[in-house]
């Protein structure tokens, strides 16, 4: 099966559930990557690497933004003049809205967040994730080309072939473009949640330090709140200490402690990382639901009945604020390069 | 300014959803308004305030949509739109687009059509993309801030690097994070005025349009394996010992 896949990044960089696509892509047969955007030569150079067969590369100055309209229709124009079988994107939040606009234009549909692929002939089911993860649907389509969102973190990344290369076709952009980019702010410093290998997690039980003592002058709610951005500060430290991110529970978002974008649940971010450390939170249906599919989960809390404990494999029941600092400190001095 | 807002009825968050013969079941659990849905007519609503207008709420289901069509009524809608016909069960979120796009046209002269950012039953989100395309408005999606500026749109979209800074003239189709502010309550006399509200229903011959097909089979339904783990609790003297021995466990795991 000839197959395109789109190679999702930000300002020339790759995210990398786009080179998991790539993998997918690769198990099919022959992958053509579309790489839109400006200034994208190091990005084709390393699509080749990725195991990327042809590279339709469509560079220039007007895409320099991610715009979905613009996007879409450079997207169009690329499947007319090439064609395929099979279109992939990473579900990423570009990725999954372009695969959207092109289920529109190309009079197919769209198969959102596969987690597996099974080919039977020439059409592909995919297994997705419903009800946050609760369930499980195996969906296909008849309509031609198949089109499918990949979940980051569900399918391998291909090994690096450094050097390799190949041929690269130019295309133009496409027309229709709807929206101005006026710039962007940053997301506060740090590994993205959903590409994080380890994730620390915490909840509203990081506001409960008994043993600092806010400045004067807070109210009530002003010292709760120093008290967790204390708390979250542990949890940093630690996430630093392993390379990895800090999440929180919705408790946590809703009672003011930490912006939304740090959410890990139903109604936030869906995170499958390597390690997901879960500390002072209980463990809500809609907490687990988004993070679930972890590979290894830990949890620290002081109540051996939270329901975290159910997911863990290991468990600390205990006082947080001494566990992590300990914890810190022996990754620290382990995992010292 | 005339302002939709689309919603969809789901089941609670809390909900506990097994399969059982092939279907999603949730038990007694409540249906409510998709929580994310919540949010567009948050936003609605806060643009109304802003701007003077009406909100009117849409959904495209059967009876049960009637629930999330109510709670928007309660929080502060004008009004509200069911689109029910007996060729809609079991459709597929594209075909949910096509009858949305073709509503919005129908009922004429919108400004601004809000959506949650997806449903948290089939967690799809497509549909605010796909309606945009569908009327050729700019899809402005995962949308944290909005203002008015003239005749344009100011706004700021959650992307994975941060937030991106994008203009665009209405019409428009906005679908919204939770950045946008937390939800308003239903007042007591919203929640009356729900209660009485006649909800008009449009057929798909009402709006125009044939039953649009689906394009996804859906072949089967499983629930999600349980992860057998057994948790190991780690006890130690101090938190030193506790420490050592539970990062000598994590460490031993090879996933760093």
């Amino acid at each position: 099966m000839n197959t395109l896949v789109y190679i999702d990044h930000f300002k020339g960089e790759a995210l990398p559930a786009s080179w998991e696509a790539v993998g997918v892509g690769k198990t099919l047969g022959k992958v053509t990557a579309l790489v839109f955007g400006a200034g994208l030569e190091t990005l084709a150079r390393n699509a080749f690497e990725y195991g990327v067969d042809e590279i339709l590369l469509a560079d220039e100055p007007d895409l320099s933004d991610y715009r979905a309209e613009l996007y879409a229709a450079t997207l169009k124009q690329a499947f007319t003049q090439h064609g395929c079988d099979v279109l992939l994107f990473p579900t990423t939040g570009r990725g999954r809205e372009l695969a959207a606009m092109a289920a529109i234009d190309l009079n197919s549909a769209v198969l959102v967040d596969a987690i597996a692929l099974e080919a039977n002939g020439d059409k592909l089911t995919v297994t997705r994730p419903i009800y946050g993860g609760k369930v499980l649907a195996k969906v296909t389509s008849s309509l031609k080309p198949q089109i499918i969102t990949l979940r980051g973190r569900a399918f391998p990344k291909p090994a690096l072939q450094a050097g390799k290369s190949g041929p690269v076709t130019k295309i133009v952009a496409g027309t229709g473009a709807l929206t101005i980019v006026e710039g962007y702010s940053t997301a506060e410093g740090g590994v993205s949640l959903t590409d994080a290998n380890v994730i620390v997690s915490g909840g509203r039980g990081l506001s409960e330090n008994p043993s600092l003592h806010p400045p004067a002058g807070l109210d009530a709610k002003q010292s709760e709140i120093w008290r967790a951005k204390q708390g979250f500060g542990m949890l940093k430290e630690m996430a630093d200490a392993m390379g990895g991110a800090v999440g929180a529970s919705r408790a946590a978002v809703d009672a003011g402690y930490v912006p939304y974008s740090m959410q890990v649940g139903q109604t936030g971010k869906l995170v499958s990382p390597n390690l997901y450390i879960a500390c002072g939170i209980s463990g809500a249906i809609q907490h687990l639901a988004g993070m679930r599919s972890s590979k290894l989960i830990v949890a620290i809390n002081k109540d051996p009945e939270a329901p975290i404990f159910k997911l863990a494999r290991y468990g600390v029941v205990g006082d947080l604020y001494q566990i992590v600092p300990a914890l810190t400190a022996v990754f620290k001095k382990r995992l010292a390069k | 300014m005339k302002l939709v807002a689309c919603v969809k009825t789901t089941p609670d968050t809390t909900a506990t959803v097994k399969v059982d013969n092939g279907k999603a079941t949730w038990g007694d659990a409540p249906l409510v308004i998709n929580p994310w849905d919540e949010y567009a007519v948050e936003a609605a609503l806060q643009m109304k305030e802003a701007n003077s207008g009406t909100v009117t709420a849409i959904s495209v289901g059967g009876e049960d949509a009637r629930i999330a069509l109510k709670h928007a009524l309660a929080m502060g809608a004008d009004d509200a739109l069911l689109i029910s016909d007996p060729a809609l069960a079991n459709i597929d979120p594209q075909a949910v687009a096509h009858i949305l796009a073709a509503a919005l046209q129908k009922l004429g002269g919108v400004d601004l059509a809000f959506f949650g950012r997806q449903a948290i039953d089939d967690d799809s989100g497509t549909t605010p993309a796909q309606v945009a395309r569908l009327l050729g408005w700019p899809a402005l999606t995962l949308v944290s801030v909005i203002k008015v500026e003239g005749s344009s749109l100011r706004v700021e979209r959650a992307i994975e690097e941060g937030r991106q800074i994008v203009t665009a003239k209405s019409p428009a189709v906005i679908s919204l994070v939770k950045d946008i502010g937390e939800p308003r309550y239903p007042s007591f006399m919203g929640i009356r005025r729900a209660s009485k509200a006649e909800i008009p229903s449009w057929s798909l011959s009402q709006i125009g349009i044939p039953a649009p097909s689906n394009g996804i089979e859906y072949l089967s339904l499983e629930n999600a394996p349980v992860r057998e783990v057994v948790c190991e609790f780690v006890t130690g003297a101090n938190p030193q010992e506790i420490a050592e021995d539970l990062a000598d466990k994590i460490i031993g795991e090879k996933l760093l």
